[in-house]
């Protein structure tokens, strides 16, 4: 129990650390904008009550936004993912259901299953993160090839990382 | 009511999400209007701290760019300076005495290249043969003695500056005739050695050391630096004495090369004695 918070934390750190020290950075031709930390609200335990995990959600999109001088955008888009995900789990759920310390990782549910799993909450936390980020709709088609190319782009990053440091937690 | 509490207990998730999504529209909506000071802003001092210090690395990679562009800029302004054009006329005094004989003579010059940092380092200067500049000419800054004379060019020269391996200069006590020969060990732009000081000698940290005019390169007088510290080793018979320089070489921009105009005739006799001497 413990070493699972310690590596949750942990990977929270990282990943934060990276979205603003190197990602929040990176700019592919103003339109493209990788956010590689939603992967550690993906990353969450299959079994977490759903009330901890849109608190968590929501703290993660806070200290996104704290630093990206945003406030709010990314609480809100994170809040909509979560609250998308146990419905999306529920979907995407194996034959036998999962296990009971799953945590949706490539290691243990493939890499399929991950791809559109991490692709269907990528594109739910882009769309609401980049139409708040416009608040209007006259520029509906510029602002949705944006959540695509940038839904591409994070999801490139996040597949990318699942293999470098994608230790799974389940093995005490 | 019971009821009601029963059904929001059971949509508890919704009702959570719901009002946490409000939080943050809220947030969103303030900062659009206000854009204040708020605490949780990038204003924060925590998160100020760390993006400065992602700018601070932003503007160091940028760096070469920036460079790039303010030496473009530099150049552009440097060539319509006074300074661009190369002074033909040399400035030296000569003065006409009939009782007196001149024996130094001063050329100004700029330093146009310079090095501390080599174990053997050379200056250039933009004076050279066309304005009488010879081989072995001393070399002195308003703050000490810099170096010697050693390659010509129409317009140019170079000097052996006092960091130098081979440079040897002659060098005595402001306050004794007692004299030693000041060499560089090539460890620190600011400091150099004064060897030959034989054990009796009595001096002190601050001592003056000044020039000698024994080589008939520098005039007497000239400053040196001043004694910081020395060294005896048991048994020896010479003090190794610190001296810290008093010309900074890291920041030379106007000399004087000194030209002794009574140095041939010297030198000359110097050498008819010692060839007496071998016969």
């Amino acid at each position: 129990m413990i070493t699972e918070l310690v590596i949750l934390l942990f990977r929270l750190f990282i990943l934060l650390t990276v979205q603003v020290v190197v990602l929040n950075n990176i700019q592919f031709s103003g339109f493209i904008n990788p956010f590689l930390y939603i992967m550690f609200i993906m990353m969450l335990p299959v079994k977490l009550p759903k009330t901890f995990l849109l608190l968590i959600a929501f703290g993660t999109g806070l200290l996104v936004d704290v630093f990206s001088n945003s406030m709010g955008m990314h609480a809100a888009a994170c809040l909509v993912m979560a609250y998308v995900r146990p419905s999306l789990l529920r979907i995407l759920a194996p034959r036998d259901g999962y296990e009971a310390e799953s945590v949706p990782s490539v290691k243990e549910l493939g890499f399929t299953w991950f791809l559109i799993y991490a692709a269907a909450l990528t594109f739910v936390h882009h769309m609401v993160l980049f139409y708040i980020e416009v608040f209007r709709f006259s520029e509906f088609f510029s602002t949705f090839l944006r959540v695509i190319l940038s839904s591409l782009a994070t999801l490139l990053v996040i597949m990318i990382s699942q293999y470098l440091f994608g230790k799974p937690v389940n093995d005490k | 009511m019971r009821s009601l509490f029963l059904l929001l207990w059971r949509n508890n998730f919704t009702l959570l999400f719901l009002s946490l999504l409000s939080i943050s529209f809220f947030f969103i909506i303030r900062n659009n209007n206000f854009q204040q000071v708020s605490v949780f802003n990038s204003t924060n001092k925590i998160s100020a701290t760390i993006l400065e210090a992602v700018n601070y690395v932003k503007e160091y990679i940028n760096l070469k760019e920036n460079n790039a562009s303010l030496a473009r800029e530099n150049a552009k302004l440097k060539s319509v300076l006074p300074d661009t054009w190369y002074e033909k006329g040399a400035l030296r005094t000569v003065i006409m005495d009939s009782t007196r004989l001149q024996q130094y003579s001063y050329i100004t010059a700029r330093v146009i290249n310079n090095s501390v940092n080599r174990r053997n380092n050379y200056l250039t200067l933009d004076r050279g043969s066309i304005q009488g500049v010879k081989k072995d000419m001393g070399v002195i800054s308003s703050s000490g003695v810099v170096g010697i004379v050693k390659d010509v060019s129409d317009h140019y020269c170079t000097v052996m500056s006092v960091l130098h391996k081979n440079t040897r200069i002659s060098t005595r006590f402001k306050n004794s005739n007692y004299f030693g020969s000041l060499v560089w060990d090539g460890t620190d732009s600011k400091e150099a050695s004064l060897l030959e000081v034989a054990k009796h000698v009595k001096f002190s940290v601050g001592d003056t050391l000044i020039t000698t005019v024994y080589s008939a390169i520098f005039p007497e007088g000239v400053m040196v630096g001043v004694v910081k510290g020395f060294d005896l080793k048991a048994g020896d018979n010479f003090y190794k004495i610190n001296v810290k320089l008093s010309a900074n070489f890291a920041n030379l921009s106007h000399v004087y090369i000194v030209d002794n105009l009574l140095k041939n005739e010297q030198w000359v006799l110097e050498e008819q004695t010692k060839l007496k001497d071998d016969n």
